[in-house]
């Protein structure tokens, strides 16, 4: 058959079984465009690339799939830059298709040419300029393959506007591409992490987001409950074990419970799982686990060692680790640490000050909670409010909280939102969201509008970029700076201009059923939460000090804990 | 990365002793180079010297790093062996002689 570049691309996403597709037109995709508009895939028109590279977050964050975004050359491929390196920092299969100028006036500096290729190198797995449309037959398996083999990441094709109009000659449309296989099991790695547990006193799990994309939450969860081993999460690593779980210890590292960071100081071993050993997950890292032998299973070779040398490093499939761990491990009640775990949670719980009253951060998040369900997705953006979700919401499921975790990018939870909303329908999708975060991608409720998506944004809006103001509260003497907003936007309002359904606990006596409505009125709607600019996260370990040097709000005196290194 | 010094004796132009000479086997596409080259820079790995040559029918290359690192070398390689244009990677240190033929014309 004969076929053109630009057609060839969508039978070939089609193939792969891409069923949405984020992105904004523009000159040099324009073919790829007219190609999308006889395809039977959805296009959602986001109002900035940078959404658009989000709501494929989203998708691919909900689904575990690789998701497409598509953007034009110079602007638009500059604005998908921030969505693409968050990908590579969180490990999500995102595929961008970039349009490009005409390969003859490659090199000219053309109107809206940027060399796409070089820029998006070091944020991607690998990345493509495609020369001719007969290559396109390699390249989109090949992507494919890339982003969704090992450790899964980002993948850029910059494709120029004549090999989207090009036509070529096809006989057959290659298989869709598929993640390579595994690399084999060393059975001796297994017997010997089976002696090291077994043989430990205080074992400790640490798993990350490689468990929750090896899909390897259940077993993992029957190996703890195996050998009676406590679990701790990273940021991304929520959900990985039910939050109500009695072995699970919540959210290790910077803002993590007390509790959870002292029983890392005191376990002989650490088997750390799909991680990689963040520095706002582990702090000083010479500090991190000073007891503790470190048994390290990734898929990717080169986080052995990469921040702290394990005693036993294993590059597999985790969830094939842990299938083969299973039958090895002995049944253990481990009486002693379980008690010690027990009297430290006790004694060093994580306090939530305001968690019955809806007007409080802890307090709207653990309501949103109770109405929510099981069955919500939370999405959120970056900074205090963040913190707050990950500590109080309780999840209980692997993918049902997305989060900026690596880049950290304030803006990323809208998009991400509508993309989940989109990608899962029948859920309701909630972005707890602050004022800063917002204003970064606020755009974007024009799309919600449009689609229709069931979208709650729960605004915590304390009109100050409050992680910031708490950093410069607690390590900079108090000399508040570019911290606080002055204009007060109108978030109500402003959704409502969107034709967005908008609530405001300022106008409201009663925030429970303000609440509840917005939660399950459907279509995207808005809540804004006015919250004290003062209310800090706690507890806190100051940038570059160990976990176990906490501060809370009754050791917090301004100055005092300043380490500015990190 | 830094220029390769002027210096005659033999030291000088082979670099420091204590480093890696790695040899890596790579597709040969426009670009490739790049991706190696970015991720020293990235990473911030010391290059002291490269050499880059095509072999058989072109398909491939080989790129031969002299590098100033020692207990980060097994690190650099694992980042290398990731990067998709790279076939193989691996310590090659009779490669260092390569250095010191090709010094006479970075006088």
């Amino acid at each position: 058959m004969n076929i053109t570049g630009a057609a060839l691309i969508m039978r070939l996403l089609e193939r792969q079984g891409i069923g949405v597709i984020a992105g904004i037109p523009g000159g040099a995709n324009l073919p790829l465009y007219d190609a999308l508009r006889g395809s039977g895939i959805r296009h959602v028109l986001a109002r900035h690339e940078q959404g658009a590279g989000f709501i494929a977050h989203g998708i691919a964050r909900v689904t575990g799939r690789p998701a497409v975004c598509f953007g034009t050359s110079g602007p638009g491929a500059t604005n998908l830059l921030t969505a693409i390196a968050d990908a590579k920092l969180d490990s999500i299969p995102l595929i961008a298709v970039t349009g490009q100028v005409p390969r003859a006036m490659i090199g000219t500096d053309a109107f809206q040419e940027i060399d796409t290729y070089g820029l998006t190198i070091p944020i991607t797995k690998h990345n493509y300029l495609v020369r001719s449309a007969a290559e396109l037959l390699e390249v989109i398996p090949d992507a494919f393959r890339v982003a969704m083999s090992g450790r899964p990441g980002p993948v850029v094709i910059d494709v120029p506007k004549d090999v989207q109009s090009q036509t070529v000659d096809v006989d057959a449309l290659p298989a869709p591409g598929v993640a390579d296989s595994r690399p084999p099991l060393d059975a001796s790695d297994v017997t010997r992490a089976a002696a090291l547990l077994n043989g430990a006193q205080r074992p400790l799990l640490l798993v990350g987001s490689g468990i929750i994309a090896a899909a390897a939450s259940g077993v993992m969860r029957r190996l703890a409950e195996t050998a009676s081993v406590p679990v701790a999460a990273t940021l991304l690593g929520l959900g990985a074990m039910p939050a109500a779980h009695p072995l699970f210890l919540g959210m290790v590292g910077m803002h993590a419970a007390r509790y959870t960071n002292l029983l890392l100081d005191e376990c002989d071993l650490l088997v750390a799982l799909g991680v990689r050993f963040d520095d706002r997950a582990v702090g000083k890292a010479a500090a991190f686990c000073p007891r503790a032998k470190i048994l390290h299973v990734d898929i990717d070779a080169s986080e052995l060692g990469k921040i702290k040398q394990p005693f036993l490093g294993i590059e597999a499939d985790v969830g094939e680790w842990l299938r083969a761990m299973l039958p090895q491990v002995a049944p253990r009640r481990r009486r002693a640490w379980n008690t010690r775990v027990r009297q430290q949670r006790a004694a060093y719980p994580l306090a939530m000050p305001g968690a019955d009253d809806p007007r409080q951060p802890y307090g709207i998040i653990r309501h949103l909670a109770a109405i929510a369900g099981d069955d919500v997705v939370i999405a959120s953006d970056v900074g205090q409010h963040q913190m707050w979700v990950a500590q109080a919401f309780p999840f209980s499921r692997p993918r049902q909280w997305l989060t900026s975790g690596g880049l950290g990018t304030m803006g990323f939870g809208l998009p991400a939102a509508i993309g989940a909303a989109l990608a899962e329908p029948a859920r309701r999708v909630v972005c707890v969201t602050g004022d800063g975060s917002l204003l970064m991608n606020l755009q974007e409720l024009a799309t919600a509008a449009e689609e229709g998506v069931n979208v709650t944004l729960v605004v915590l809006n304390n009109g100050t970029l409050g992680l910031v103001r708490q950093q410069q509260q607690l390590f900079y003497g108090a000399r508040y700076h570019a911290s606080h907003f002055h204009a007060a936007p109108d978030f109500a309002a402003i959704a409502r201009g969107f034709g967005v359904a908008a609530y405001d606990l300022n106008e409201t006596d009663d925030p429970m059923t303000a609440l509840t409505e917005s939660l399950r009125r459907p279509g995207p709607c808005l809540i804004n939460v006015p919250i004290a600019a003062e209310a800090n996260v706690y507890p806190m370990v100051p940038p570059g000090a160990a976990n176990r040097d906490m501060i809370d709000d009754t050791n917090a005196n301004g100055g005092m804990h300043a380490d500015l290194s990190a | 990365m830094q220029t390769f010094p002027h210096e005659t004796d033999t030291t000088a132009t082979t670099g420091s002793r204590s480093g890696a000479v790695l040899r890596l086997l790579v597709r040969n596409h426009p670009g490739v180079m790049s991706h190696v080259c970015g991720l020293f820079a990235r990473r911030a790995f010391n290059v002291d010297a490269i050499l880059c040559l095509p072999i058989g029918d072109a398909t491939c290359s080989v790129v031969l790093l002299m590098v100033d690192e020692n207990e980060r070398v097994e690190q650099l390689l694992r980042q290398l062996r990731k990067l998709e244009d790279v076939i193989e990677a691996e310590q090659a240190p009779a490669a260092r002689r390569a250095f010191a033929a090709v010094a006479e014309w970075m006088r």
